[in-house]
């Protein structure tokens, strides 16, 4: 059985038929065909398919589209569309902090909503943002230097105190 | 196939519940949706979404206790000045669920409804004597969260029931209190064993009244009054050593933790006694076991 759901995705409003059922993901992922947002593990353990639901980091593959009826979402898409997302990304691509990529968009997706409200956060403050987000490719530690990049009054890379994971 | 109402008022959360067959609440859908997901139901489910709901928002300062929204978040129970003016403990247990997006969905009733014997806000609530608040279309009900829990995945919560608040009652004050949750890595680990324990203190320094709880090491929080009974009349600052270990064998004996694939029973029990043996122990004091290092990253 589909609604009719109304959101701002990006910036711009959608209305779509779907179930009310039907997981945030798939909706934007298969329907809305916006696959920069990854599914991992589908059970909140990974971080690859993190969302911004109005002002807060969320998580697209344990929320339903009924649940994003009349809300604010911005995905890995929308974030070119500011200038401290455009800056992200470029810092991400810089400090070569990418190597398979498929965490990537969560990544920075909580790393923007740690810039966002904090603009000048410690490797530490950063490694517990990025704490729900899992990469198994890099050792987190270009990860932590991109977005000490990105930062507001950032003098270049710091040397890592270790590698371990965050 | 299952369905998803969203609810803008506790009286429409109430009536949806109650008129529709197979009905379930949902909160931040962190415990529900990971579920059926897993094992799909047999049934078609409705699910009743609850976190949109006014009245199960929000931390307040009430005459009697500070009233917490059942579908009030972690994240706002982390941020609060209320929480961390009158439930330090819990604010602690709040930082400790899961990694900021779970924070942000998951919800203090949500906790309590899914009963794991891992719950991070379980332990803390016990020892401060926190109420919850049940309505329904009959009316609402009050009891203790120990009462409410009653094992894995079971609470006192009938069909059509919504958990509204939870009451933390305004109690004399704490001279010193401690959550500590010992998982394989610091976010989103799920307890190997936790801990919440307080000391209430009288005019010369004396334990008047301890209070301690642990999580993961039986099938809800564990509580041990006769380990509490032990420690009162003894110097906060510094226990006589004999009572403590009294109180920590008392503490291995009561607890009834399982095997699984996180941690034997047996470094459990031997874990829930020395986290009451650190908590006890003046930070300085030396042989401490190693068994109850933090687990570090990674
Ligand atoms: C990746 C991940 C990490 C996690 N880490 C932790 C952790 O570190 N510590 C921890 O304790 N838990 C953890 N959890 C479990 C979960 O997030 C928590 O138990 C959370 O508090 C559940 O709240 P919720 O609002 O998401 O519940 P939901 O999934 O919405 O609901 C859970 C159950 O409670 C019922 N329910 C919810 N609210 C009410 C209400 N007000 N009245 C009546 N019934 C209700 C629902 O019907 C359902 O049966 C984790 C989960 C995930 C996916």
């Amino acid at each position: 059985m589909s609604t009719d759901i109304e959101f701002e995705l990006n910036g711009k409003p959608v209305r779509i038929a779907t179930p009310e059922t039907r997981r945030a993901i798939d909706l934007l992922r298969e329907d809305l065909h916006l696959t920069g947002s990854k599914e991992g593990c589908g059970a909140g353990e990974c971080g690859a398919c993190a969302v911004l639901i109005g002002d807060e980091i969320r998580l697209a593959c344990l929320m339903l589209a009924g649940q994003l009826a009349g809300r604010r979402v911005t995905t890995i898409e929308g974030l070119p569309h500011s200038a401290l997302g455009a800056r992200l990304l470029r810092a991400f691509a810089e400090a070569g902090a990418v190597q398979c990529g498929y965490c990537i968009p969560g990544m920075e997706m909580a790393a923007f909503d740690l810039l966002r409200r904090e603009p000048d956060p410690s490797r530490e403050r950063i490694r517990e943002a990025l704490s729900g987000n899992l990469c198994r490719c890099t050792g987190y530690v270009k990860i932590v230097d991109a977005v000490r990049l990105a930062a507001a009054g950032d003098a270049g890379p710091e040397s890592p105190p270790d590698g371990a994971a965050a | 196939m299952t369905r998803f109402h969203a609810a803008h008022s506790l009286t429409e959360a109430l009536a949806l519940l109650h008129e529709e067959t197979d009905t379930r609440p949902m909160a931040g859908g962190t415990d529900i949706l990971v579920r059926m997901r897993r094992s799909p139901p047999a049934v078609p489910l409705t699910l009743i979404g609850i976190e949109g709901v006014p009245e199960l928002q929000g931390i307040r300062e009430e005459p009697s206790w500070l009233s917490i929204g059942a579908a009030t978040p972690f994240a706002a129970i982390a941020a609060s000045p209320l929480i961390a003016a009158h439930a330090p403990l819990l604010q602690d247990a709040a930082r400790a669920v899961g990694a900021p997006a779970i924070r942000n969905m998951a919800t203090l009733g949500g906790n309590l409804c899914t009963a794991s014997p891992a719950g991070d806000s379980l332990p803390p609530l016990y020892v401060l004597d926190a109420e919850v608040e049940l309505a329904s279309k009959a009316g609402r009900r009050r009891m203790a969260v120990s009462d409410f829990i009653l094992g894995p995945g079971e609470t006192q919560l009938e069909p059509g029931e919504i958990l509204c608040r939870v009451l933390v009652p305004h109690a004399p004050p704490i001279a010193r209190c401690q959550f500590e949750k010992v998982g394989r890595r610091r976010s989103l680990a799920i307890a190997v064993a936790s801990f919440a324990g307080l000391l209430r203190v009288d005019g010369a320094g004396r334990i008047a009244g301890a209070r301690f709880a642990f999580g993961s090491v039986g099938p809800a929080a564990v509580t041990v009054p006769e380990a509490e009974a032990l420690l009162r009349g003894q110097l906060a600052v510094q226990p006589d050593p004999a009572a403590v270990e009294r109180a920590v064998l008392a503490v291995c004996a009561t607890v009834r933790p399982i095997d699984d694939l996180r941690a034997s029973a047996s470094y459990r029990r031997a874990l829930a006694g020395n986290l009451l043996r650190r908590f006890l122990s003046p930070p300085s004091s030396p042989g401490l076991n190693a068994a109850t290092g933090h687990a570090s990253h990674g």
